[in-house]
């Protein structure tokens, strides 16, 4: 596309066409106005002048007869100007006054008339210079007739200068406006050419681009902000998916080389078929673990692309946390921890109640995970966790509160962020996800996860807004 | 009990064709969707396993097609997409069951032999029996001999979840899904924990235990004594 095709086809241009167009037509209109009730005018000032003549003129026939109208008629005909006048008998034979050369039978019908003429001290060489006169007839009693008119050449003349100037400015609307048109379009087309610019970059893949902003805030200084706070979105997503497919990349290539590493061995090492079964076995153990893992993986992936919002639906938080500590409470006891719920009656959260309830359980899981051992514990009174589902403000929290050895306050921000897994939990079973997925769930319902010191222990705190107010279930 | 396979994976396929069989069952296999429907269409099948991702026609489609022919045979559906709200579509489609990949061959056994027995009058009884064990579903009373046992409601859940399946594999999975209705892992095991308890209140103090662990499967009940 040549630029200058390129300018055309611009919306900025097209715009300027209808936009001069409109003008164009306005002023054509204003000055056909202006020219039309000029003429109009005119007319008037002729006609009544022409009356107030014939009145004057005929005053003197009724004064003095004949004799002093064609004296009167003689003395104003011979003075310059525009004035016509002709005194005629019956027949139509001149007596007076300074025309000739008018149409035929203007002079025979009384009243008014256009016609052309000659003035009489004009040469007849230039003939073919046809004046134009506005006339009256007037019939005088004794068959005489009196003619009074004004030359229109006058009125031609204005209405030509109208004409000239509407013509005029209509072209410099027009040549005006272009310039107007394309230097406005040039400097949007600039702008838009630099902004097309920058995506082409951001395609090819320099995810850090952003577009122009010139500050003037106008419409297309909007559309790049909103756009950047787009791309800027993107590049958050971009580099989310590739932490993640790193993670994921560390989180199964791990177990999956102790994987073949365990295959290897026992090909190696193994004589018996008990050895071999005992491999067998631990290598279905082994990817059962890393099917926990991958599920965890893609749970976490789910909640963090907003996927699961579909399946969002209001649910009691409370109920939830007696759920919970109901499937765990039999291994809690088991461990000799003491598991306890605290509930408000109704804590109302719209979501996805299968992930919160994960997560959740991920926290549960964890506290008793950790939890020390009954013989170690402080002053030999058994370990204890607290499930609470509070409503405070306008957030509903869930909280897990143990009394096992807990997170040190610096790697506490660390724990909750994505993927992240501290040292320590690498070396316990499970796929040492939870946090992150309950952390995950959080951001989903935009809400957190935050981990608080319980002294002792550690103090899981799921914050999720508070939804709508329960409806009874039908 | 005959099975009809409809997977495109022939390897998967004919593994489990190899599976199906060794345990006693008559199975056989179909690649893509259409050879799948017209195996299907004979009716002779006790239980359809359909893989959601077929060549020609996909899973849902042949399920939907099958219930619009009025052929009830049970379904259950193998896929790759586990999530929740995949499920659902599964279960809506027409499916009786839905498993997601990758799977434990005895949870995939344990829930076709649930699926074929599901039109026994098993579930419409009120009063399931097990040995000398005897669970009333209206009362929920639940005694085994002349001694009544207490149980709490959940427990309750379960006993009468394995009790309806009495004589099948129940998996750790089939129970977090009908007694708790979570679609989970839990990362420990807590339904052994609830299991152990369970036994402890059934069969403690009884000769005859009456609630197995199927090592590496899951769990049944079941009269020792036949």
């Amino acid at each position: 596309m040549t630029a200058l095709g390129k300018l055309f086809r611009t919306t900025t241009f097209k715009l300027t066409l209808v936009y001069l167009t409109v003008f164009a037509m306005f002023a054509a209109f204003l000055l056909g106005y202006f020219a039309l009730n000029t003429r109009r005018l005119i007319d008037e000032q002729i006609t009544d002048t022409v009356n107030a003549e014939i009145t004057g003129l005929s005053e003197q026939y009724s004064q003095g007869g004949i004799r002093r109208l064609v004296i009167a008629v003689d003395a104003r005909a011979r003075r310059p100007g525009s004035s016509l006048y002709l005194v005629t008998t019956f027949t139509g034979e001149a007596l007076a006054g300074n025309v000739t050369a008018l149409q035929p039978g203007i002079i025979d019908k009384p009243g008014w008339a256009q016609t052309v003429y000659r003035r009489l001290d004009e040469s007849e060489v230039r003939e073919h210079v046809e004046h134009q006169a506005l006339v009256r007839v007037f019939q005088l009693p004794g068959g005489f007739r009196l003619l009074v008119g004004r030359d229109l050449d006058e009125r031609e003349r204005l209405y030509h200068i109208v004409l000239a100037a509407g013509r005029w400015s209509i072209a410099i609307v027009i040549v005006l406006g272009l310039a107007g048109g394309l230097f406005v379009t040039r400097r949007v087309l600039r702008r838009v050419d630099a902004m097309t610019e920058t995506t082409r970059t951001i395609m090819g893949g320099d995810l850090g681009g952003r577009l122009p902003v010139a500050g003037t805030g106008d419409e297309l200084d909007r559309l790049a902000e909103n756009l950047n706070v787009m791309l800027e979105r993107i590049e958050a997503l971009m580099r989310g998916l590739k932490e993640v497919s790193d993670n994921i990349a560390h989180d199964l290539k791990t177990p999956l080389t102790r994987l073949r590493n365990r295959c290897e061995q026992a090909l190696r090492t193994s004589s018996s078929e008990t050895e071999y079964r005992a491999a067998l076995e631990a290598t279905i153990g082994e990817s059962d673990n890393l099917i926990a893992t991958f599920n965890a993986l893609l749970m976490i992936a789910r909640a963090e692309s907003g996927q699961a919002r579909g399946d969002m639906k209001e649910f009691d938080a409370a109920e939830i946390a007696h759920d919970v500590c109901e499937l765990y409470e039999p291994l809690a006891e088991e461990k000799g921890i003491a598991l306890k719920v605290e509930a408000d009656t109704a804590a109302p959260v719209n979501g996805n109640r299968e992930l919160v309830s994960q997560a959740l359980a991920n926290l549960v899981d964890n506290a008793i995970k950790y939890a020390e051992p009954v013989d170690k514990a402080v002053n030999g009174v058994a370990p204890e966790i607290v499930v609470r589902a509070l409503s405070e403000g306008d957030h509903i929290l869930l909280t897990v509160a143990d009394s096992g050895p807990g997170i040190p306050e610096s790697d506490r921000a660390r724990a909750v962020e994505r993927f992240v897994r501290l040292e320590q939990s690498r070396s316990q079973p499970g796929s040492g996800l939870g946090l992150s997925l309950a952390s995950a769930v959080a951001r989903l319902h935009g809400g957190e996860l935050t981990l608080e010191d319980n002294h002792p222990g550690l103090k899981s705190i799921i914050a999720l807004p508070r939804g709508g107010p329960l409806q009874n279930a039908g | 009990m005959r099975l009809l396979i409809i997977e495109d994976d022939r390897d998967a396929a004919d593994y489990l064709v190899k599976a199906f069989r060794e345990v006693g069952h008559v199975a056989d296999a179909a690649h893509d969707g259409e050879d799948g429907l017209a195996m299907a269409l004979d009716g002779q099948y006790d239980v359809l396993i359909v893989d959601r991702m077929l060549p020609k026609r996909d899973g849902l489609s042949l399920i939907g097609t099958l219930r619009g022919k009025g052929i009830e045979t049970p379904a259950l559906i193998l896929s790759a997409l586990g999530q929740v709200d995949d499920r659902v579509k599964g279960l809506r489609a027409g499916g009786d069951d839905y498993l997601p990949k990758p799977y434990a061959f005895s949870e995939l056994l344990a829930r076709i032999e649930v699926l074929a027995r599901r039109r026994g009058a098993r579930h419409e009884e009120t009063v399931l029996h097990v040995g000398d064990l005897v669970l009333d579903r209206l009362s929920h009373e639940v005694r085994r001999g002349n001694e009544e046992i207490s149980l709490q409601p959940r427990e309750f859940r379960l006993l009468e979840y394995l009790m309806q399946h009495a004589g099948q594999v129940v998996t750790r999975t089939m129970l977090l899904e009908s007694v708790w209705d979570y679609h989970f892992d839990p990362q420990t095991n807590v339904i052994d924990v609830h299991i152990s308890r369970l036994r402890s209140k059934i069969d403690k103090g009884f000769s005859q235990p009456l609630l197995h662990t199927i090592r590496g499967a899951g769990y049944m009940i079941r009269d020792g004594a036949r």
